[in-house]
């Protein structure tokens, strides 16, 4: 064995990223984005408050293109921040520390994120808007 | 953050959380289930007692728990100088959307949007 051998401190250019990890980091940066659209939600409220001229107004920023791809982003986010905030919760209760359980968990986690993205979109007028209806 | 207050923050951040997981599917459920979004459409959706007080549930916590993890990013990444001013204006952030919130809400739902 030579010293070359020992591990030595995480080097982030050569540092390979366990799943869990970047689960991890995206459940703090999902965080961020959504409190990025709760600016979204509290400005369209009250465009809404002010009357329809108001809302008509934001409601055009909301419904171009950009936007809308930026808001089905948003529910992709809330889903997979929602899952992943109640894998925390079961943590938190003392549950699925493993390293095994914790992986299976991040997988159902995005499994359940993308399915009910999904479902959110295909079961609702959602899709129909996001695909420039109204 | 000091070691004071840091239990009570994890507990709050843990309560919110809770909240919000009926809170948040509520609010999506509702929201896609509205025949369409016009402005009408929304502030009958809105003048329904109950909808307002979820609405404005919602929007509170979903607030309350913004301000509790964007608190926790600002300790782990804004240095000393700068951090004790940036905690405070997300804090004044928060706290001022959660005041135009409710007033919003309060508006629609008496039907003053109408």
């Amino acid at each position: 064995m030579t010293s070359n051998a020992r591990p030595l401190s995480p080097h982030l250019q050569v540092y390979r990223l366990a799943f869990t990890t970047v689960l991890s980091g995206l459940h703090r940066i999902t965080g961020l984005l959504l409190t990025a659209s709760s600016l979204v939600l509290v400005a369209w409220l009250v465009a809404a408050a002010c009357g329809p001229e108001s809302y008509a107004a934001v409601g055009g920023v909301l419904a171009s293109w950009p936007v809308r791809i930026l808001l089905a982003g948003a529910l992709a986010v809330f889903w997979y921040h929602l899952f992943n905030g109640i894998r925390h919760l079961v943590w938190d209760a003392g549950f699925g520390f493993d390293l095994r359980a914790a992986r299976r968990s991040g997988a159902l986690v995005l499994l359940f994120a993308v399915l009910a993205f999904g479902a959110t979109l295909a079961l609702t007028p959602a899709w129909r808007w996001l695909l420039g209806a109204s | 953050m000091s070691g004071h207050g840091a239990t009570q923050h994890w507990r709050n951040q843990r309560i919110s959380a809770m909240a919000l997981v009926p809170l948040g599917i509520w609010f999506v459920y509702a929201l896609l289930a509205q025949p369409d979004l016009s402005h009408a459409s929304v502030v009958a959706w809105l003048a329904h007692p109950w909808q307002a007080v979820l609405m404005l549930l919602f929007g509170w916590c979903a607030l309350w728990h913004s301000a509790q993890g964007v608190q926790v990013v600002v300790d782990d990444y804004v240095p000393e100088p700068q951090h004790a001013r940036v905690r405070l204006a997300s804090r004044l952030l928060h706290g001022a959307l959660a005041l135009v919130l409710a007033a919003a809400i309060g508006v629609i739902a008496t039907g003053g949007g109408a």
